[in-house]
């Protein structure tokens, strides 16, 4: 299909964003990430190891960042401060890199967004130049601002982190969609490739998930399981699915010619 | 001197320590990595003219897994 996702200027022929967490080593990660087309994955920014681990491999020698957009986000970070100090770091880190996805936490224990902090690290950062994919609660309110203060994309969850329960409200999802001139991806939640369809034929421009992949039993199989879903789930959409009716006094085959 | 890295503190014999020899006395040369002191970014451009002092608080990061 020749459609492709802009972000920030730039097309992209992969609509489903992948992260790099959880996997069993390097190798099953970048396996997985072959397996699932994505072009852009999202990476953490940590402390780097002192001392005796300095010499092991590192997540950029098995995923050049020539090869793939990077998009390092602020997992982990509970203020805006933080949020904000961690993506000046990741720029740092990629040479001046812009694009960057912000998060910021309320809660360990949910993981549930802090739209409020989420709001005021998004402000300082777009007026830094950076280019912010956002991650939030699936408010359309809050989805609205974020647009209005410059992010490039906005993220709203379909469930809590990790969580794999799918998409919980599809109504609040449409109308972000249906109000956003920017791009809408699910990020969060996303629990099977059925999941990713239904984002897709909800009309988001992407999905971004990490665990759905990374738990699942065989993970580069997934992958592959949802290359073909968000594939599946945008054509979906774009054919248009035919109405729904409780029932119909049209069956699909011809009522004349009937024996007897 | 007494440097901060990454939470630990570490104690250097030489007093004119620069950015650049401390990463290649930490076995990071080459290594992709973004460094911070003081809550500020020091550019990998200016590690060889950046001297650390005494009391110095660096973070010293890099890029890991992550969603």
């Amino acid at each position: 299909m020749s459609e492709q996702l802009i972000i920030a200027g730039k097309p992209y022929h992969s609509r489903l964003l992948v992260g790099t967490g959880k996997y069993k080593d390097f190798a099953e990660t970048r396996a997985a990430i072959d397996a699932s087309g994505a072009q852009i994955v999202t990476v953490a920014i940590r402390r780097t190891n002192i001392g005796q681990t300095a010499g092991e491999p590192s997540l950029l020698e098995f995923l050049p960042p020539e090869e793939f957009t990077y998009l390092p986000n602020t997992a982990g970070c509970y203020s805006a401060d933080d949020a904000v100090r961690t993506l000046r770091l990741a720029r740092e880190l990629l040479d001046g890199h812009q694009l960057v996805k912000l998060e910021v936490l309320g809660d360990p224990k949910t993981l549930y967004p802090n739209v409020i902090e989420t709001i005021s690290a998004a402000k300082v950062l777009v007026k830094d130049g950076f280019e912010v994919m956002v991650y939030t609660s699936d408010d359309p309110i809050i989805a609205k601002q974020l647009e209005d203060i410059g992010c490039c994309a906005v993220m709203p969850l379909a469930s809590l982190i990790g969580s794999g329960m799918g998409i919980l409200n599809p109504w609040n999802l449409q109308i972000i969609i249906e109000n956003a001139k920017i791009p809408v991806l699910v990020d969060a939640g996303v629990g099977c490739a059925g999941d990713a369809a239904i984002a897709m034929e909800l009309g988001c421009d992407g999905v971004l998930m990490n665990t759905a992949i990374a738990a699942a039993r065989d993970p580069i199989m997934m992958a592959g399981a949802m290359k073909k879903a968000i594939e599946a789930g945008r054509e979906s959409y774009l054919a248009g699915r035919m109405p729904k009716k409780l029932y119909s006094a049209s069956p699909s085959s011809p009522t004349s010619g009937m024996i007897g | 001197m007494k440097i901060s890295i990454n939470g630990n503190v570490k104690q250097f014999d030489d007093e004119a320590l620069t950015v650049s020899a401390l990463v290649m006395t930490l076995n990071l040369t080459g290594k992709r990595l973004a460094i911070e002191n003081n809550g500020e970014i020091v550019p990998r451009s200016q590690f060889s003219e950046t001297k650390l002092q005494d009391g110095d608080m660096l973070e010293i990061v890099g890029a890991v897994g992550g969603g």
